[in-house]
């Protein structure tokens, strides 16, 4: 007979793959482009338990637009979205290399994640306010209201620095942009996101706002916090999970992502929630115009799933070989964001091989030329940057008295 | 005998005084504020169609409509976390920590975001934001409904710590809270709530409808930030307090006879250093008393600023009375709250020295 008190085990997530060791992507369930069904804007979130399980994707194999999810975007809007995504990448890769060179203490790329900034930044409105996380660099970079030579100027924290020389690299603010200042601390954007949502819609305004959260650190009381309160006013908000498969060297089921999705948890706290492609351009897109105008009528918030692979290490502090396959990202069953929309646009006859390489030669020279123009401001390795005067500013509206004594004290 | 606070830093104000507790005062703030900024929205726990569990918010949800006065979720993160997206939006939200106790949920977004957004987006964004806590014991609240949290905030670079010891600065200095583009931590003494409070608890309170300091003008005006008040002029000792221990140090300087000033700080950082300077210097001995726990309590850093600036004028060390280094206890509460006795002996200990002349 046997015992009936078994000794109970505890459950520690593994990932599928190790160095030495190919991953097994099964666990990722992609469903085919154009299966997942594409319900009306005024659905439920109880209607929207399907999408939360599958994967909203747009692109086939060969690269074609299929299914119900394929938006109507103009050969123009794609190919600037294509121009943006190479834009990024480019920018990323020299500023790796200026961090090598000392001229930045610190970098966080994006690479492999670029259609989920870029084609979500090209869904909103001007006047939309995005919360995001230090790995959407792509909602700048898509627009040129922010100049590279501005982004370039923080990230070496020069005397031009719009911040001052107070915050790490990529830790961007741009208001006017509608992109709000970072944090170090993870999640804290979030329930901002919908405050900020909530006060848009306490005046009547149009606007609306999207906030952004990785796959880890929705582990953060503020993640749930911020679906709770959301749900609760019908925030006019659209909450961005990027599921991108590791928090460093924490793969995403130690977040909770083992055996169930995040978007399925929008759907138990009564939100719209869809699992999309994130390097589906196209699906990125489609996703994120169905949410905002969810949101834009009066519908209340959305959370997406954008399931993709961060392709390089976590920032410039992290060597992602001493934890994964050094070959995942190649093969990643959703491929490289940027390969199948160009394959896509020299599908439809507007883009080809020679424009690619005619196009990635011109970007490399306007990204040079900022780093160039930047560099003239200073960099951290030169030593100009901002006086330390300036770290007395803006803890207050004015200075109080004991900072001025303390000012005084430093003798600037 | 008293002093007013109103100071001749206060602006006039524009509609004649009536009586008010300070839960009135505080709500006649509100409304005051809510009338003149549409920006101007108020949320928490309980405070929309209930008022608040201490009634402050009563009445402005029927008045503003529930989109300006609302309930918010049982989440201090999460009302501090929204508070500071709206601000950064652009209105002046006032929320509400039911218990000053319950903050701790809500720190990050304290300490990392509403109080340095300005600092870390050079201005970029801003975060005029208010949290008011009701906080202090002598309620028998236990543990968890009477902590002095106002230490861990002035160590907070970027946010401001108000605590009125009265109805007519309660709502000078909520207006001006609700006003100031800095985020501003607004403790409110619950003992105070319905009348002052001198530490006997075994003596009716005298509610502050009978109170000078409990006629309060019905209109906008404004206490201002960083400004402390003489609240009880004297010659012997200066005793440095703010909220219900304003009214413990007076029981205890009227009981003992001894010529006690007597100074409120109301701004408990930034805080007004020149005012309790130049009390120091006049009167050459200092007594700190607070509620909260005593070591790295605020008073360690008002005893190392009076040593700093009044070294050579000080004829005894400084005192400091304060709670115990323990929790807030249920049934002991009395022999944790700094009651008259312990600071009439703390003050007949300085003046007991010899000094130095």
């Amino acid at each position: 007979m046997n015992d009936p008190h078994q000794a109970l085990r505890l459950h520690v997530p593994e990932p599928s793959g190790r160095p030495g060791c190919a991953t097994d992507f099964s666990y990722l369930h992609v469903s085919a482009a154009g299966q997942v069904r594409r319900p009306p804007i005024d659905t439920t979130h109880f209607e929207t338990q399907d999408l939360a399980y599958g994967l909203i994707r747009v692109l086939d194999h060969d690269d074609r637009a299929v299914g119900p999810w394929a938006p109507d975007l103009d050969t123009a809007r794609l190919r600037r979205g294509l121009r943006a995504m190479m834009k990024t990448r480019i920018f990323d890769a020299r500023m790796l290399v200026a961090q090598r060179q000392k001229k930045i203490s610190f970098y966080m790329q994006c690479l492999g994640e670029e259609a989920i900034a870029i084609a979500h930044a090209l869904a909103l409105q001007p006047g939309d306010m995005c919360f995001p996380t230090y790995r959407q660099q792509g909602l700048l970079l898509c627009r040129d209201d922010v100049s590279m030579v501005e982004l370039m100027c923080q990230l070496m924290s020069n005397e031009r620095d719009p911040m001052k020389g107070r915050q790490l690299p990529v830790m961007y603010s741009f208001k006017r942009a509608g992109f709000f200042s970072i944090s170090g601390n993870l999640a804290t954007q979030f329930p901002q996101a919908v405050g900020w949502a909530m006060a848009s819609a306490i005046q009547g305004d149009t606007r609306i706002a999207s906030g952004w959260i990785g796959d880890g650190s929705t582990a953060e009381a503020d993640f749930h916090t911020a679906l709770t309160f959301a749900h609760v006013y019908r925030a006019p908000v659209v909450l961005n999970v990027v599921n991108n498969q590791w928090a460093i060297s924490s793969f995403q089921a130690i977040a909770g992502g083992e055996s169930t999705t995040f978007a399925a948890r929008g759907v138990g706290c009564g939100i719209a929630s869809l699992r999309v492609d994130g390097n589906d351009f196209l699906a990125v897109y489609a996703a994120s115009a169905w949410a905002a105008e969810r949101a834009r009528a009066n519908l209340g918030p959305t959370l997406i799933e954008w399931v993709t692979y961060r392709a390089g290490a976590h920032s410039t502090s992290d060597d992602p070989s001493k934890y994964r396959p050094a070959d995942d990202w190649e093969r990643f069953p959703l491929g490289d964001p940027i390969l199948r929309l160009k394959r896509h646009l020299i599908g439809l006859g507007a883009w080809s091989e020679q424009e690619h390489e005619q196009v990635h030669k011109e970007l490399e020279a306007e990204v040079a030329a900022a780093q160039r123009e930047a560099e003239r401001h200073g960099t951290l390795l030169d030593g100009h940057i901002p006086s330390a005067a300036t770290m007395f500013e803006d803890v207050y509206a004015q200075l109080p008295e004991h900072l001025r004594r303390q000012r005084q004290e430093l003798g600037v | 005998m008293l002093t007013k606070t109103q100071d001749a830093r206060i602006e006039a104000a524009d509609t004649a005084p009536q009586p008010m507790t300070m839960i009135q005062a505080l709500r006649s703030a509100m409304d005051v504020m809510m009338e003149r900024d549409p920006q101007v929205v108020v949320f928490g726990q309980d405070v929309g169609y209930f008022g608040g569990v201490f009634r402050v918010t009563e009445g402005l949800q029927a008045k503003y409509g529930k989109t300006r006065c609302f309930d918010t979720p049982i989440s201090e993160g999460g009302i501090v976390g929204v508070a500071v997206g709206m601000a950064a939006y652009g209105l002046r939200p006032v929320a509400e920590i039911q218990f000053a106790d319950y903050f701790y949920p809500a720190a990050d977004q304290l300490v990392s975001e509403a109080a340095r957004l300005r600092f870390r987006s050079a201005a970029d964004f801003t975060c005029p934001l208010t949290v008011r806590m009701p906080c202090g014991g002598g309620i028998y609240g236990g543990q968890t409904h009477s902590q002095s949290p106002e230490a861990l905030f002035t160590h907070v670079c970027g946010l401001r710590t108000v605590m009125p010891s009265n109805p007519y600065d309660a709502k000078g200095l909520l207006i001006s809270a609700i006003e100031s583009e800095d985020p501003v931590i607004f403790l409110e003494p619950k003992r105070l709530y319905n009348g002052p409070f001198d530490g006997h608890h075994d003596r009716p309170v005298v509610p502050w409808s009978r109170h000078p300091m409990g006629n309060v003008p019905a209109g906008h005006y404004r206490v201002p930030l960083e400004s402390a008040a003489v609240f009880r002029p004297g010659s012997q000792v200066t005793v440095l307090a703010y909220g219900t221990m304003v009214w413990v140090s007076e029981c205890a300087a009227r009981e003992t006879g001894i010529d006690a000033e007597i100074i409120d700080l109301r701004s408990i950082w930034p805080m007004d250093l020149d005012t309790v300077v130049a009390s120091v210097k006049k009167t050459g001995r200092c007594v700190i008393v607070h509620e909260a726990t005593r070591t790295s309590g605020f008073g360690a850093e008002l005893a190392a600023l009076v040593q700093e600036h009044c070294f050579y004028h000080l004829e005894a060390p400084i005192e400091r009375v304060a709670g115990w280094d323990t929790p807030y206890p249920h049934a002991q509460e009395w022999a944790y709250f700094p009651g008259p006795d312990r600071v009439g002996a703390a003050l007949r200990r300085v003046l007991e020295q010899e000094g130095r002349a």
